[in-house]
Formats: C-alpha cells, structure tokens, sequence
C-alpha cells in the first residue's frame, strides 16, 4: 500500500516494508483508518486513556529505579525519591496523580460506552476487552498504592487482601498464601512490587487487543448507526489526530493542575505516616476510584440465606464489576445510541447518580443515614443492570433512526432504517 | 450531545460540593482557624526569614523530643544558609559514625552530608524519656496531618490551662482544643519569650508557632519552591498549546463542517 504513494519513503524503506509491512499497517491503521465524521468530544477519552497508560509505565520506569521493595525502607526510599533524586517529585507526584487521571478517563469512557450502547453488536468483544483493561488496572492501582508503605497503604493491603477470608474452609489460607507470611509483611511487599510491574505490560497487551477490535468495526458514534460509506467516514488522520492532540492539551492543564498545585488533594495525609501494623488508622479509605467498590463492599450488614455479611459483600463488590461483562446481552434494545431511547437516556444519568452516591457512601464512615443510602445505592446498581435495562429495551419506543451519518450530520430528511454491519476492509 | 454535557457538568458539580462538604478525618471535632501562609496559592514561595527563625524554634525547643528524620543539614541551604553556615551547624552536633579501623563506634561532629541526628537512639528510649509517649517525626508532620500548616500552628496555640467544666483530663495529659481527643501527652512547648530571635522579631506564641510551621512545612515539601515555578512555566506552555491545536482542529475541519 505504501509503495503506491507517490514519494513514499526510501528504497530501504520499501524493500523493508516489502518483508514486513508494519509502516504500511501502521499507514493504513492510524492514517487512512476510516472514521465517522461526527463523533464528538466524548471520543476523546479513548486515544487519552492510551496515552495516559503510557505516561504511568514511563513515569514508573523511572521511580522503579530509585525504589526499594522492602518493608523497612520503601517508605524512605520514596521520601528519597521526592528529596534527593532530580526532579524525583514531579515523577512521582506525575505517576501518583497519573493514576486518578487515568481512572478518570476510563470511567469517562466507559460511561460513554454506556451511553451511546458501544458494547452492542458487533462490539461484544471490544467491550469485554475494556472491562478487563479495567480490571487489570484496578489490580495494579491497588498494589502500587502499597508500595510507598505508608499507613493508609498497610492497612488497605490489609482490609483488601482479608476479603478472600470470606471465601468458605479455605479462606484463611487463601489469605495466608496472598500475605506469604501470617501478617501482610515483606513478602507481601515483595510480590505486590512484582506484580505491579508485571500487570501494566498485561494491560498494554490487551490493550492492543482492544485496538484490534475496535479497528474491525471502527469507532461507534453520537447516532449510533453504522457508517454506511465514504460520505460517513473521514479519514483518521489529520481530522482526529489533530482534534485528539487539542484535546490532549486540555486534558495536561487538568493534570497539570494536580500534578504542580494540588498534589496530594486527591491522597491521603495517613499515607505520609510509615506504615505500623500496631495501630490502625481511624477511618481506612481508598483512593477515590475504589470507593463505590468498598461501599458496596460495607453496605451488606446482614446474612442472606446463610450466606455471611462479609461473603456476600465480597461477592456483591466484585459482581458490581463483572455485571459489565454482561450488559452486551442485558440490553434488549437494538437501537445503540440514547439519543433516541427516550426513556433509557434518563435512567442512564440515575446510574450516573448512584455511582456517585456509592462513592459518597465509601469516602464516610458507615455510620447513620450513610449505611441507608449505601444499602439503596447498591440495590438500585443492580436493579438497573439486571431488570431496567432488559425491561426498556422491550417496552420502549425508540425514536427514527437516521438513515446515514452524512444525512443527519449535512442536512436532509431522516427516516428508520435497518441496522447491519460489515468490517471495515469488505466495504 | 447537549444535554449529555449539561448534565454532566451538573454531575461534575455535585462530586465536587460532595468532597468540599464531606469530613474525610471525621476525628475533627474543632474547625480549624485559616492562618495565612507564603507558600500558598500558584505563586506561593517559602518566607525563608520565617524559616529560620522557624528553624531556632525547632532547634531550641522541639528538638528535646522530636526528630526530623529525613533532612540532612545540607537541606538547610533552603533556608538562605550559605555553606559556611550550614557546616558551622553541623559541627555543633555530634553524630555516631564507624566502626573505625579499631571497630569501634565513634562521636565525630557533623558535617553537612549528615542527617540531622535525633534526640533519641531509639523509640524505646524516645518512649521511656516520655512517659510512654512516642513523640512523632516532624520532617513529615504537616504532610501527615489533615488540614496541614494549619493543624500543626492549631496544635501549638490550642492548649487551654483549665479543660473545660466536667472534662476529665487523664494523669501526665495537657488540654489541647484541636488535638483529636483533646488528650495529649506534649505539654505546651511554646512560651511568650521562650527564644530570642537574632532579627528582633517578637517571640509571642502565634509568632514562635507560625515560623516553626513554615520550617516544618518545608520540611515536609521541600520541592515547593521548584514545583511552583515549573508549574507556571508549564501552565503558560499547555495554554500555548491549547491555542495552537485548536486553531489547527478549527482549520483542519473547516473542510468537513
């Protein structure tokens, strides 16, 4: 493909690419890469996401080098890190900061997803690639918050890796073999910095994955309805380059922001006290991005059927997680955008709702009217995965589709047409 | 897409006036009073005469029971000493360093690649020389404390002779109005006088407590200084770029719209 342009490259080049052609895919991927013409700002946060991965693995690179895995001087070697070492503050305060922006864009952009029913076919699998993305990044932001070995550190790794005790006749085991001791300890230290090097290559892989998918289809967009030809798409660069490069801009002021005024806004002020298994904090929080977990997590008080408070917390916690790998088949509407779901398009911003409340619920102590709203909070999280989005997608009555993007998009009548796709190469 | 913006800038909003209303320590039981500070705010800079007179606070009074575990004294050069200075500080100490040739441990004075040396060998000893109280590090202090420069300046004033009517105060414990709990083992360190400051400035209490919390401040983020700087520069930068790349997108665009 490249070597029909004209003044493409070298010869060295053409011979390369000839036996390997990845600038070619990388032309066609990135470059030619047909994309609707109407997506928004909403379709920013993918690309962001991305490059947002990239500066955690580059900016922990660097505090890798100068941090020492051991329970008697992480915390000092980090003090170290923000101290002695060139511009060792602004790498941490970037790669701790870095990781609320991160989740904030990925929840940005899965909400997104949700909106404008991106999961629906044919991107199934597109979606449960991101939900694992998402999983893997809740389990590596986890066992990086360990790692300074502060308070707030110690005691999470604690309360999170005591969840599994719940697991019937074998979860003091289990707990056991996590910890790699009788207490969460050096060896605990040890493997959470293992693993939190490992898991962001994972990411990075599936990641990849998740690029495959979504250049099959291409990117949904604000009607829903697929591109249909060449008057709908426009090419992916500059178009998108340039609109994701100024939103790219936007976003580091944000970042910026954090990062030089406010860095330890977002953290915890326990966490600057070392780590000290003798005594536990007043109240244990975790970061932002984890709260409406650990409130569906505390909201279960009572047994079910014999099942404990504490299991059935854990199981409701993690299943708020895993009911997202099945929303593809719990949304019965064929339409995929809520702009014409009438009714959907409400109950999507009370999900957005509940979430919030949940993460109010997390960040208070479980006292008084918090334990109520978390108990309604997480009842009505499931209550919309499980019997709203089925229900709605039967009894509503979607408005008429466009029958193209170019229409709706240039002007002209619309009108209800039939939804069908085909990969972007058989057009 | 309008109305997807509108209610999430709404929803924005909300998570916002949720973190500002919410009490994250919930131990707080008094509002703490907002002291000024000259490293607040974007262009905010440590008061270097406040530090060091900030400094003799710490090293006159603090220091019989609270170390600053992680400065060293050639930090101090932050606080306007010039090298001369700070070498002249650290001789003033005696630190351990060994074994020598013979294996012994021996006192040498500082110099300024040494850590400020503790009051204390140990939290045991820290512990036994305080009735059982350990007194904290303070190189960390404003960090490690909910609400900051200004919990630390309120612990310092808030101590009361007399708790109030029916409280009961615990044998060897002070009265502080902030310190949650209000029970706590330091007696008030401060007094009217208690140092003579070398540029004339008065030694009150709020005075001695304002200048030793920006000294531990620094302490705690010795990177300020630098942070805020970078960060205009880097502000100015982004904003640079936000104009070029949405003059480009404008231009780029102009041809699909």
């Amino acid at each position: 493909m490249a070597d029909e342009r004209p003044g493409a490259g070298s010869r060295i080049i053409r011979w390369i690419d000839h036996r390997l052609p990845f600038l070619a895919t990388m032309e066609h991927e990135l470059y030619e890469y047909p994309t609707p013409r109407n997506l928004t700002y909403w379709w920013n946060f993918g690309s962001l996401a991305g490059i947002m991965l990239v500066v955690m693995i580059a900016t922990g690179i660097f505090l890798a080098m100068q941090y020492t895995p051991s329970a008697l001087l992480a915390f000092d070697s980090v003090e170290r890190i923000m101290r002695d070492v060139n511009f060792g503050w602004l790498i941490r305060y970037a790669h701790a900061n870095g990781a609320s922006m991160f989740f904030a864009i990925v929840y940005i952009h899965i909400f997104r997803g949700l909106y404008y029913g991106s999961y629906k076919a044919p991107r199934e699998l597109l979606w449960i690639l991101g939900v694992i993305i998402l999983l893997l990044m809740i389990a590596t932001a986890f066992m990086g918050y360990v790692l300074p070995w502060g308070q707030m550190s110690y005691w999470a790794a604690t309360v999170i890796t005591s969840l599994f005790s719940a697991v019937p006749l074998v979860g003091q085991s289990i707990v056991t073999f996590l910890w790699g001791g009788f207490t969460v300890g050096d060896p605990t230290l040890h493997r959470f910095y293992a693993l939190h090097y490992l898991l962001p290559f994972v990411i990075l892989f599936v990641v990849m994955l998740h690029l495959v998918a979504l250049h099959r289809f291409g990117s949904n967009n604000p009607l829903g309805i697929d591109m249909k030809g060449p008057q709908d798409s426009i090419p992916f660069h500059p178009y998108y380059t340039v609109k994701d490069l100024f939103g790219l801009c936007v976003f580091l002021l944000i970042y910026a922001f954090f990062v030089f005024y406010a860095p330890n806004f977002l953290g915890n002020p326990d966490n600057y006290i070392p780590a000290n298994p003798m005594q536990t904090p007043n109240h244990i929080v975790p970061e932002w991005y984890l709260l409406p977990y650990y409130a569906i997590l505390r909201s279960i008080t009572f047994s079910v059927f014999g099942i404990p408070a504490k299991l059935l917390g854990v199981i409701l916690s993690f299943g708020s997680l895993f009911m997202l790998f099945i929303v593809p088949w719990l949304d019965t509407s064929p339409v995929r955008s809520s702009r014409f779901r009438p009714i959907y398009k409400w109950v999507f911003w009370l999900l957005v709702i509940d979430v919030l409340a949940l993460g109010w619920v997390g960040f208070n102590p479980p006292q008084g009217i918090v334990v109520t709203v978390g108990q309604i909070a997480t009842l009505y999280y499931y209550l919309h995965f499980l019997i709203l989005l089925p229900v709605i997608g039967k009894i509503e009555r979607p408005h008429p589709l466009p029958t193209s993007i170019a229409t709706a998009v240039l002007g002209g009548g619309a009108s209800l047409t039939s939804v069908g796709s085909a990969p972007i190469g058989e057009r | 897409m309008a109305s997807m913006s509108r209610v999430s800038v709404a929803a924005i909003g909300l998570i916002v006036a949720q973190l500002l209303a919410a009490d994250p320590g919930g131990a707080q039981e008094v509002a703490l009073p907002h002291q000024q500070w000259s490293f607040e705010g974007v262009f905010g800079t440590y008061d270097q005469a406040a530090m060091q007179r900030g400094f003799q606070v710490y090293k006159q009074i603090c220091s019989a029971c609270h170390p600053v575990n992680h400065l060293y004294f050639r930090d101090l050069q932050a606080l306007g000493y010039t090298p001369d200075q700070i070498k002249a500080i650290a001789a003033s100490y005696q630190v351990s360093d060994g074994p020598n040739d013979q294996g012994q441990m021996f006192q040498r004075p500082g110099r300024p690649s040494d850590p400020i040396p503790g009051p204390f060998p140990n939290e045991q000893a820290a512990r036994t020389a305080n009735g059982g109280a350990l007194p904290p590090d303070l190189s960390m202090i404003v960090k490690a404390r909910e609400g900051g420069p200004d919990y630390v300046f309120g612990i310092l004033t808030g101590f009361k002779d007399k708790p109030p009517a029916g409280f009961q105060l615990a044998q060897g414990k002070y009265y502080n109005e902030v310190f949650p709990g209000h029970q706590i083992s330091m007696p008030p360190p401060l007094s009217d006088g208690a140092v003579t400051f070398a540029d004339g400035t008065k030694a009150t209490v709020p005075q001695m407590a304002h200048d030793v919390t920006t000294f531990l401040a620094w302490a705690s983020e010795p990177s300020l200084d630098t942070r805020h700087r970078v960060g205009v520069r880097v502000f100015l930068f982004l904003i640079v770029g936000v104009g070029i790349f949405y003059a480009a997108k404008r231009k780029i665009w102009s041809v699909v719209h």
